[in-house]
């Protein structure tokens, strides 16, 4: 196990086209904070406040980002470990509050949490005081709610790759479970968890509406919602991209350090392919298990039952357009997946090869780029040559991309480091390199990582708002714009069935994508 | 000329539409996002005004008002609009600072309740901020009582939102310098505070609030559309502060004498007949038929609320740095 790791010759991969595609994710946020900035005349620079907005920031986003991760542990071990009627429904459904339009979202979680929501409902019938939701408690419980099911996701696939007669051998050797969890999982984890920690702290530093609604007011201001004061309040874009630097810092650094953290460890080949699980049979542990996956899937399923709920009494109000407005994310959601693939699987394959994992960072640089300086950025790039409305798609579609990909390296990256490790050897010795690499051995080995990847991408274009605010094109309007213009004309009722039509549509996206890599293969 | 006409004649002959397309001059109308949606007054405004002005009005939405104003001062003298529609009182004195807009000459019989008289800006509707609650609710009757009440409200961010604005304008109008106090008051009945309006009324809905700051026209939405009249707006007794949405036309157009036709058909009786069941707003000008059914029944406040728009943009950075203070504590 303390070999050393194996040097991967350049031969079985060409790093070129892995790298033109960082190359690009970096023009692409470069180029748009450059085109703010030199429209920018003397402006204040950073006050008081916005400082207090980076320390806000970053303070709810790491503690976010430790009880995501923290409660993901419990459940993906579970998960892994545990074979029951509704496993596959349950690890489809962890996509969807991820997915799910930021209202849509904090409107099911208000079901749940809020002040006439069910807890304090059944708080008063048993007279007890009620909680209240709004603060700083509430901005975590909702990055929670968000994340914590991704993070699982990242996690479990950590443990899919322990090789499984490795969970032979514990079982064989009658290890206790606490053994089983220092000896075998705990190194996993260290491989997994800096980088789950680290992608969730990014997501949670451009959180705006959610922090705010449910941080009760302005002593939640983040920094992205500090951004928006600078380009509509105020109309100085210096200020928005010093603001938009401090953000990409922020992720920058973190990214890099969580990285570094992560120690490379050669996991050690297995036959590469599922077994039963002797080691996990005690009462004690069952009962572990049945606790936490039933406690993450209320935590879960509660807030989105309302959410369907709600939709499904809207319905009858829905207007067609919402159906073209299907159409359309439908059509954005397929092409940022195809773009998507075509800039992470070669990205991915460089930094697998690579001895470090530091370039990963320049994946989650794209997650942390505030959308509205990106949308501004281009839209000042595009202007002086062309109508930018003309340009509303493509740009959806490319930032939906870049936004997907921090996710995508994260999920494709260590399994591709094994299998490049693993079978990296033999396949020199074979002479398969290049092309034919990817194909015979890293696509059919990293299928199901492909088809969680795309799924993923796919939901999350369906349900991205982003950056179409400055580029609205009323011909082509996407579901969430169509369900937010439901809202803002009063219709809250078709708007919540729109809602429910998006997440249908996100997480069949997703269930498709999904299945697609799993399927003919246990997983 | 004449070649033209050939030109157009042979084009005719091969694609009609074609010809249609290059005859016609079209009118860039940039607007926010409501407006121009399937349930706003876009499409029957375009339809009523490609009738008389034998031209293509072209709608572009962006967001709202300020984000509308944001995207006008990228875009510069580069900018495709004729006319900008959408811009409201808070707006107006920086939208003036852009040097883009030219003056106009538009004439029409304002039922606005102050003067109207804006050599820019033509008024094409207007609205009253308030609180909506449900009818069961004893509301109170001004601001001090608020704050002393339990009622929990929901309001929206002045940095993201236009209606969050009008409400620190709205507490400054009405009490100056006192206005700290009152937010002081105000800071423990405020449940939470959105990005925008709809998220706003959305948690309302949910009843996550007792009130929601809207417009004193939004019962009417739910009236008319809903045959629901369990909605009501409070009427405080301080006023209430107006929100005038405006339309004024681009130094820059090449279409002016589209742009002035334009400009005064959003104050004609065509209209002025859709925008107060579309946009669900008064109308600058009563129309012919006079208001809706059902407007009747709205809350009219004893006193309107204006600060001078010229004053706006040095009470407005005074304002939120109030607000900031009482909401963070």
């Amino acid at each position: 196990m303390a070999q050393s790791v194996v040097a991967v010759r350049p031969i079985l991969m060409s790093s070129k086209t892995g790298i033109s595609a960082a190359l690009l994710v970096l023009a692409l946020i470069l180029l748009a904070l450059g085109a703010v900035m030199s429209r920018a005349e003397v402006g204040t620079g950073l006050g008081a406040g916005d400082w207090a907005a980076v320390q806000f920031t970053v303070l709810q986003a790491a503690c976010s980002s430790f009880f995501s991760v923290l409660l993901a542990i419990p459940v993906a071990r579970a998960l892994a470990r545990r074979r029951f009627v509704g496993r596959g429904a349950l690890v489809t459904l962890l996509g969807a509050p991820f997915i799910l339009p930021v209202i849509v979202a904090v409107l099911g979680l208000l079901a749940v949490f809020g002040r006439s929501g069910w807890v304090n409902a059944g708080l008063d019938a048993l007279g007890l005081p009620n909680v209240s939701i709004y603060g700083f408690q509430g901005v975590v419980l909702a990055h929670v709610f968000f994340n914590m099911p991704l993070a699982t996701r990242l996690l479990l696939q950590g443990w899919q790759t322990i090789p499984a007669e490795r969970f032979r051998l514990v079982a064989q050797l009658r290890l206790s479970p606490r053994a089983v969890f220092r000896a075998v999982e705990v190194p996993m984890l260290g491989q997994v968890v800096p980088g789950a920690l680290a992608l969730v702290f990014v997501i949670c530093l451009t959180s705006f509406a959610v922090a705010l609604t449910l941080g009760g007011g302005p002593r939640a201001t983040t920094i992205e919602l500090a951004i928006y004061q600078a380009f509509r309040f105020d109309f100085d874009l210096g200020r928005a991209a010093l603001l938009s630097v401090v953000q990409l810092g922020l992720a920058g650094a973190t990214a890099l350090l969580a990285l570094r953290l992560v120690p490379i460890v050669q996991v050690g080949g297995g036959l590469d392919r599922m077994m039963p699980r002797w080691d996990v049979r005690g009462g004690m542990q069952r009962a572990f298990d049945c606790v936490a996956i039933t406690l993450a899937a209320l935590f879960l399923l509660v807030p989105l039952g309302a959410v369907v709920w709600r939709g499904v009494r809207g319905l009858p109000q829905m207007p067609m357009q919402v159906y073209h407005a299907a159409g359309t994310s439908i059509a954005v959601a397929v092409t940022s997946i195809a773009l998507l693939l075509v800039l992470a699987l070669p990205m991915a394959g460089w930094i697998a090869a690579r001895k470090g994992g530091g370039v990963e960072a320049v994946g989650l640089l794209g997650l942390s780029a505030s959308p509205l300086m990106i949308g501004t950025g281009w839209f000042n790039i595009i202007n002086p040559y062309a109508n930018p409305m003309d340009f509303a798609l493509v740009v959806t579609v490319v930032v939906n991309a870049m936004m997907a990909l921090p996710f995508a390296l994260r999920i494709l990256v260590p399994p591709m480091r094994d299998a490049v490790q693993q079978y990296g050897r033999l396949s020199e010795m074979l002479g398969i390199s290049g092309w034919r690499f990817w194909r015979i051995v890293l696509v059919p080995r990293l299928r199901a990582q492909i088809g969680f990847t795309a799924g993923l991408t796919g939901a999350l274009s369906m349900g991205d708002l982003g950056v179409i605010a400055l580029f609205a094109d009323p011909e082509r309007v996407t579901l969430p714009l169509q369900m937010m213009r439901l809202m803002g004309a009063y219709r809250m009722d078709a708007a919540a069935g729109a809602a429910l039509v998006l997440l249908a549509l996100s997480l069949g996206i997703f269930w498709v994508c999904d299945k697609g890599g799993r399927w003919r293969a246990e997983a | 000329m004449k070649c033209l006409t050939f030109a157009t004649a042979t084009l005719a002959a091969t694609a009609i539409s074609t010809t249609a397309w290059a005859e016609t001059p079209e009118l860039t109308v940039y607007t926010y996002d409501s407006f121009v949606s399937d349930w706003g007054p876009g499409p029957a405004i375009e339809k009523a005004f490609e009738e008389t002005c034998g031209c293509d009005l072209n709608l572009v939405g962006v967001a709202d008002g300020a984000a509308l104003l944001a995207r006008l001062k990228l875009e510069g003298t580069r900018t495709d609009a004729d006319v900008v529609m959408g811009l409201d009182t808070s707006l107006i004195a920086a939208a003036k600072e852009t040097g883009l807009f030219s003056e106009t000459v538009v004439e029409a019989e304002y039922a606005l309740p102050v003067e109207w008289t804006d050599p820019v800006f033509v008024a094409y509707d207007w609205g009253y901020f308030a609180f909506v609650h449900n009818k069961d609710l004893e509301a109170p009757s001004n601001f001090k009582e608020l704050g002393e009440s339990d009622l929990k409200i929901v309001i929206q961010d002045p940095r993201s939102s236009t209606p969050g604005l009008g409400l620190l304008m709205w507490v400054k109008a009405a009490y100056g310098d006192e206005a700290p106090a009152i937010w002081d008051e105000l800071a423990d009945n405020v449940v939470t505070v959105t990005k925008g309006w709809s998220e706003a009324y959305g948690l309302f809905f949910e009843g996550e609030a007792d009130m929601v700051l809207s417009y004193t026209t939004s019962p009417a939405y739910h009236l008319i559309a809903e045959e629901d009249d369990g909605k009501a707006a409070a009427a405080f007794d301080e006023g209430h502060y107006m929100q005038i949405e405006v339309v004024g036309k681009l130094a820059g157009s090449d279409q002016p004498e589209l742009a002035d036709k334009f400009l005064n058909f959003m104050v004609s009786d065509a209209a002025q007949t859709i925008l107060p069941t579309t946009n669900w707003m008064y109308p600058a000008v009563t129309p012919s038929a006079g208001l809706p059914a059902g407007f009747e029944t709205l809350t009219v406040p004893e006193k309107a609320l204006l600060i001078p728009i010229d004053e706006v943009p040095a009470i407005r950075e005074e304002a939120l740095a109030e607000w900031l203070k009482a909401l963070s504590q």
